[in-house]
């Protein structure tokens, strides 16, 4: 079979067609562990605040604000501020864009691990 | 994290990428399953037992010594059971009803032997005319089952199920007359206490 890019070792194994989509379609944004586990807890609920979240995940405000905005930012989660009484209370939730990227990416890794056992 | 190398090791990397895939699958599941079981035990349910608890620990106190003492909390327990399944069960539905295929099947699950033996050691105690043992019983074996329900949920779960194996221990060696007002302050207050945080801080 012709392949594009014969002069590359191991060209035509199913390997390095996972590997070359792994690098050109690995979604990085979700591949980050934190963010993963943000986009995973949220998948299974139907919101999480900020508190919850930070003791789920077992992280500090600070890492889980910037990894939180990065979501946000691609609109895989969305994000709701209101006021419990007097404390602010920021609810997150997964947006349809958020759970297709990380059902891509389960088979993304899905499709590697059977890639490997049919070899 | 993503790094440059020349293409020429993936062939040697593949294995690595094999575990790093698996790895990453595993991770999701596990925070998936930390995250169900996060909001599966229903606080505004367990504040409805409490209520139900306290009813009949009303009704029983009255009835001290008589059939219609364990008549009462059996059926309260019947009445509490319905009532913590139900929200159990309404709780997931509003989270996706995967919520309650796992993270509530294992709370079911971890609760069914404890509540077994409850059945069997309170036939077997008011055979032997030993009604005074029930209410420590009952709480220990209640607990036992909360703690080991709850033993991956929020931490006020197995804390209520700690707080209740304490008050059975405690139960058991206290004067027999205590009994009710024990159960009053574990089935019913424990329950709207750690309902009502619950409720509050881990959304119904």
């Amino acid at each position: 079979m012709a392949e594009p890019h014969a002069a590359r070792p191991d060209p035509g194994s199913r390997i390095g067609h996972v590997l070359r989509e792994d690098a050109l379609e690995l979604d990085r944004l979700i591949h980050e562990r934190m963010r993963l586990a943000i986009v995973s807890a949220l998948a299974v609920n139907e919101s999480l605040t900020f508190n919850e979240l930070k003791r789920l995940l077992d992280t500090t405000d600070g890492n889980l604000s910037v990894h939180a905005r990065k979501l946000e930012e691609a609109r895989y989660i969305t994000c709701t501020k209101s006021f419990e009484g007097r404390l602010p209370r920021t609810e997150y939730r997964l947006s349809p864009a958020g759970r297709q990227a990380l059902e891509r990416y389960l088979d993304h890794m899905e499709a590697l691990i059977r890639t490997m056992r049919d070899r | 994290m993503a790094s440059v190398r020349p293409i020429r090791q993936a062939h040697n990397e593949s294995p690595a990428l094999h575990a790093r895939a698996m790895d990453n699958l595993s991770f999701i599941r596990q925070t998936m399953e930390r995250a169900t079981s996060f909001t599966a035990v229903p606080g505004w349910g367990g504040v409805a037992m409490g209520i139900v608890a306290l009813i009949a620990a009303g009704i029983a106190d009255q009835h001290r010594g008589t059939p219609v003492w364990l008549a009462t909390w059996l059926a309260a327990a019947v009445v509490a059971l319905a009532i913590g399944g139900g929200a159990m069960a309404a709780k997931a539905r509003r989270g996706g009803t995967s919520v309650f295929c796992y993270s509530g099947r294992r709370f079911v699950l971890s609760y069914i032997p404890p509540f077994l033996v409850g059945i069997l050691l309170t036939i077997v105690l008011v055979h032997a005319g030993l009604v005074s043992a029930l209410p420590g019983t009952w709480l220990l074996l209640y607990g036992t089952g909360v703690v080991t329900g709850g033993a991956y949920s929020v931490r006020a779960v197995p804390l209520m199920g700690l707080c209740f194996m304490a008050l059975g221990a405690f139960a058991l060696f206290a004067p027999a007359r205590w009994g009710d007002g024990l159960m009053a302050l574990g089935f019913g207050g424990f329950h709207i206490g750690f309902g009502l945080v619950i409720a509050r801080r881990h959304g119904g």
